[in-house]
């Protein structure tokens, strides 16, 4: 077998961590390269739109994509999506209400609730997919991957199933290019983060004698706020700060009555509040209720470690696995002048010569999300179906809103590159450029479970299934090409171009340049 | 003889020939092993404190009055061990295990880095450096990589979607999502399929090697998994529940098949049990009852494979011994290691203890380590696996002690 360079070598060479020099980018692969890095990849004609316009104009667009108008076709099919539209309060109710009626041996109810669930899942992976797939708004929907992720909610822990759309609707994606502070706070009231990392029900020791078993501390989210939220794990804190931090933050909190009844997402509850002095990192904290919380994301939204460790999980992102250590500095130096403005310091990210180098163009590897999401757009097939798409994510380690620990997905190479990732990539992209996925026609049912025996299937109400799928046409191999531009090498061109037409697009779409961005 | 006296005989003896075959043991270092290795690590931090509970120390239900397990023989009691450590009940079916003695524990074990971070704490668990972030490489990796014979990819297996930070490094490595799928063909059984896409990936510095590790390692499993009556017959018709059992039963049959594995890795998370874990039964009973299925499948179905083999359980670091004030436990230090195997010294609690008593724990909240994990490791890997010191060296590089007070397997 054939035994190459070992793989650590290898991306240790092509990371350049440091180096200062940064050789410049061609303008044709420029425009590609911005194109797989602000946005999910190019689809056809991107190329050249980003060409016509300019790369520094199309980035300056992007930076503000509130300009930019979102398709009527996607607005549409945006708005058919009730769940979505809904707030997490109405989300809730309904959660509530079908679990109440399972309990109460309804008949027919477990099924109802599955697909009620199974609604919720499929129509907040359809906003984010569609959006992925077809906005404008590329930086937006990266922002929104990128936030996500960094302030991960993992849906499946019970409650947080109906409130990770809301989550993500209203205390991230307003925010993925503003204030970091805005965002800090944003998802730290949600109910959704609230419930995820325990704060719901984290309170002062002794404020209620008779249930001292039942309420006390819990350091699990002051502990995540400043490991992965803000400072770093080598943010210089002790087991004490999270502790005094985790006693700063009792009472923040909702109540899910409140919050199903009448929509209250975040509720301070000034019974549950630890009223002593707290002394945390080295500041001693007086009485202030819920302004002690407050004050904690002040500090830690513009501390210099904070600017320093969100500014290379960026640069990681954006530029490299391992990525420059000036770049860094001069991102962080934006983020301490500009009290952590998330835009100015992409600003300087994208300005700087480290982005717009060789050594940059192709560094990362894709993730799941990007690769799918990638593909989707090269193919420029109508995405109405994402289930073929989630279903890919999960088999490469990455579900959608299924991240099951509070530090997210990675986005290196070392996380996501394994031998039999390649294959699956590789079995993906074959399907789609055959036409071999159902994409653009309406899902189905969700996958059938067998009924108990006592349910009358009459009752359950199940939705049609769609008949077997109509095969779609096979993608155009020259189309693609032109649609991936300088992404691809001379050297995959070639061996693609020697096979026959229903290889080829295949053959590009799980090509080694198809993998990286 | 002891072996490290055998060891300077040698050194005296240039030259010797070394007879192999039945005394595997005299081959230390050189000859090609069967021994098998399973690593399963619980992400996210298991609470040992319930899964062997020092019942008989007074302070237990002191400090767990609501999620400490009930006295052995109590209703949802804890399963008598020692007459002082009980096991959680959801893991009964590893009962038989310990009473054959193919079951040790080494309690208040871990990592000497104090970080109550799971995700640097399990970095150093699966780099085995702990306290250094930038150690290329895990350590199962640079295991596979001293062990002696012929270099496969798929020696080294790990169950997962991704390749994880333990099986990383410069010997090949291969991952299975799950058991069950990695048998069937794929499009690139196709041969017009496999000669494009073979063409477009051998002349890739970057992907070059994931790719034909792939493929290799997907023809071993292939030509691995053929069911023969004598596997057919272990299931005795019994379905497994998916996940765990269901992979640890897969597992056991591929490695039965496939003698070229020899060490495999399966993570399994959902161990942080910041609130509501319960006692003897609720969420954590609810999470352990399928790894101790799993675990007691896995040895049943390896049937005479599992005397060469040690199945080794392991967590970032333990829980607070104190519950929280929602009746869950939060991060803390040290932990339990939990060793399975034909040839192990077991039906023991080891490990130094010093009991849970307030003046006992480590910063007043937790266990303290009295066991770096990596003596356990080491003590596997040169007793087990028949490294020499200098492999050792090599796998667990700058470890301060490496001798443990205990011996896990039997002499």
């Amino acid at each position: 077998m054939v035994r190459c360079v070992p793989l650590l070598c290898l991306s240790a060479a092509l990371a350049l961590p440091g180096l200062p020099s940064a050789a410049p980018l061609a303008s044709d692969q420029q425009a590609v390269h911005v194109l797989n890095r602000l946005a999910f990849g190019p689809r056809p004609g991107d190329v050249e739109h980003v060409q016509r316009i300019g790369v520094q104009a199309w980035i300056d667009e992007q930076l503000h994509p509130e300009a930019i108008p979102l398709p009527p076709s996607l607005g549409a099919r945006l708005d058919s999506l009730d769940t979505v539209k809904r707030g997490a309060g109405a989300s809730l109710a309904e959660f509530l209400e079908l679990r109440r009626n399972v309990r109460m041996e309804d008949e027919g109810a477990k099924q109802r609730r599955r697909l009620a669930e199974a609604k919720v899942a499929r129509e907040a992976n359809e906003a984010r997919l569609w959006r992925a797939i077809d906005s404008p708004r590329q930086l937006e929907e990266v922002m929104v991957d990128f936030w996500y992720n960094h302030f991960n909610v993992f849906s499946g822990k019970d409650i947080d199933r109906a409130l990770v759309t809301s989550y993500e609707n209203e205390a991230i994606r307003p925010h993925v290019l503003g204030s970091f502070r805005d965002l800090l706070g944003a998802t730290a009231r949600h109910p959704a983060m609230l419930y995820y990392l325990d704060n719901v029900v984290s309170s002062a020791p002794e404020a209620d004698a008779k249930a001292r078993n039942k309420r006390g501390l819990n350091e699990n989210y002051a502990r995540e706020l400043m490991e992965l939220h803000t400072l770093g794990v080598d943010g210089g804190y002790t087991q004490q700060d999270v502790t005094e931090l985790a006693r700063m933050l009792t009472g923040w909190s909702f109540e899910q009555r409140r919050l199903a009844a009448g929509g209250e997402g975040f509720r301070f509850e000034p019974k549950r509040h630890d009223r002593g002095t707290k002394t945390w990192l080295g500041q001693v904290i007086g009485p202030a209720g819920q302004q002690e919380g407050e004050h904690a994301l002040d500090v830690l939204a513009i501390h210099p470690t904070t600017a320093r460790h969100i500014s290379r999980q960026l640069a990681q992102y954006f530029v490299s696995d391992d990525p420059p250590r000036a770049l860094v500095e001069r991102m962080a130096k934006t983020w301490r002048e500009t009290g952590g403005d998330i835009r100015s310091v992409l600003r300087t990210l994208f300005g700087s010569d480290e982005f717009m180098s060789t050594e940059a163009a192709g560094a990362k590897f894709k993730t799941p999300y990007q690769f799918v999401v990638s593909a989707a757009r090269a193919s420029a097939v109508p995405v109405v179906n994402v289930q073929p798409l989630v279903s890919t994510m999960t088999q490469l380690g990455m579900p959608l809103y299924g991240c099951q620990t509070p530090d997210g997905y990675k986005n290196t190479q070392d996380a996501w590159l394994n031998p039999d990732a390649l294959t699956r990539r590789i079995t993906f992209a074959t399907a789609l450029a055959g036409g071999r996925l159902p994409l653009s026609t309406a899902p189905g049912a969700p996958p059938p479970q067998p009924l108990p025996a006592f349910v009358d299937v009459s009752m359950a109400a199940l939705p049609v299934a769609a008949p077997s799928t109509p095969k779609m046409a096979a993608l155009d191999p020259d189309t693609l090409e032109a649609a991936l531009g300088a992404s691809v090498s001379r050297r995959t061109l070639d061996i693609v171009q020697q096979k026959p037409d229903n290889l080829r697009a295949a053959m590009l779409l799980g090509s080694p340049d198809f993998m990286q961005r | 003889m002891q072996r490290r006296d055998f060891l300077n005989a040698l050194a005296l003896g240039a030259g010797l020939v070394l007879p192999l075959g039945a005394h595997a043991w005299a081959a230390t270092g050189t000859a090609p092993t069967r021994k098998k290795l399973v690593v399963v690590m619980l992400r996210g931090a298991v609470d040992g404190l319930n899964v062997v509970a020092p019942v008989g120390d007074e302070n237990y239900l002191r400090l767990r009055p609501t999620i400490g397990l009930a006295a052995p023989g109590m209703e949802g009691g804890a399963l008598d061990l020692d007459g002082y450590f009980g096991l959680h009940p959801a893991l009964a079916g590893l009962q038989p295990l310990w009473q054959q003695g193919k079951l040790a524990f080494v309690h208040a074990s871990g990592s000497p880095d104090a970080t109550r971070s799971h995700f640097d704490a399990q970095d150093y668990m699966e780099s085995a450096t702990p306290g250094r972030k930038n150690t290329p490489d895990g350590w199962m990796n640079r295991l596979v990589t001293a062990l002696p014979g012929t270099a496969t990819p798929s020696r080294l297996l790990g169950i997962g979607p991704v390749l994880p930070r333990i099986l990383a490094g410069s010997a090949a490595a291969v991952n299975l999502p799950n058991v069950a799928g990695a048998a069937k063909a794929d499009i690139l059984d196709k041969p017009d399929m496999a000669a494009a896409f073979d063409q477009l990936y051998a002349g890739s510095p970057r992907f070059a090697r994931a790719y034909a590790d792939g493929r290799a390692a997907h023809k071993e499993v292939m030509d691995a998994t053929v069911e023969t009556p004598q596997m057919m017959a272990a299931d005795r018709g019994a379905p497994l529940p998916n996940g765990f059992p269901d992979d640890a039963a897969r597992l056991a049959a591929l490695m039965r098949n496939d003698p070229k594995i020899q060490l495999a890795f399966v993570a399994l998370g959902g161990w942080d049990t910041h609130a509501s874990q319960g006692a003897g039964t609720g969420q954590l009973a609810n999470r352990l009852a399928p790894l101790g299925q799993g675990l007691a499948v896995l040895a049943e179905r390896l049937g005479p494979l599992f005397d060469d083999t040690m199945v080794l359980v392991m967590s970032e670091f333990g829980r607070t011994a104190r519950e929280n004030g929602n009746g869950g436990t939060d991060h803390g230090h040290g932990n339990v290691m939990w060793l399975l195997g034909g040839k192990l010294n077991g039906g023991k609690v080891y490990g130094e203890w010093e009991g849970v008593g307030d003046h006992a724990l480590n910063e007043g909240r937790d266990l303290p380590v009295t066991t770096d994990f990596r003596t356990v490791l080491a003590q596997i890997a040169e007793k087990h696996l028949l490294l020499s010191d200098k492999q050792l060296g090599q796998v667990f590089p700058a470890m301060p002690q490496r001798t443990a007070s205990f011996q896990l397997l039997k002499a």
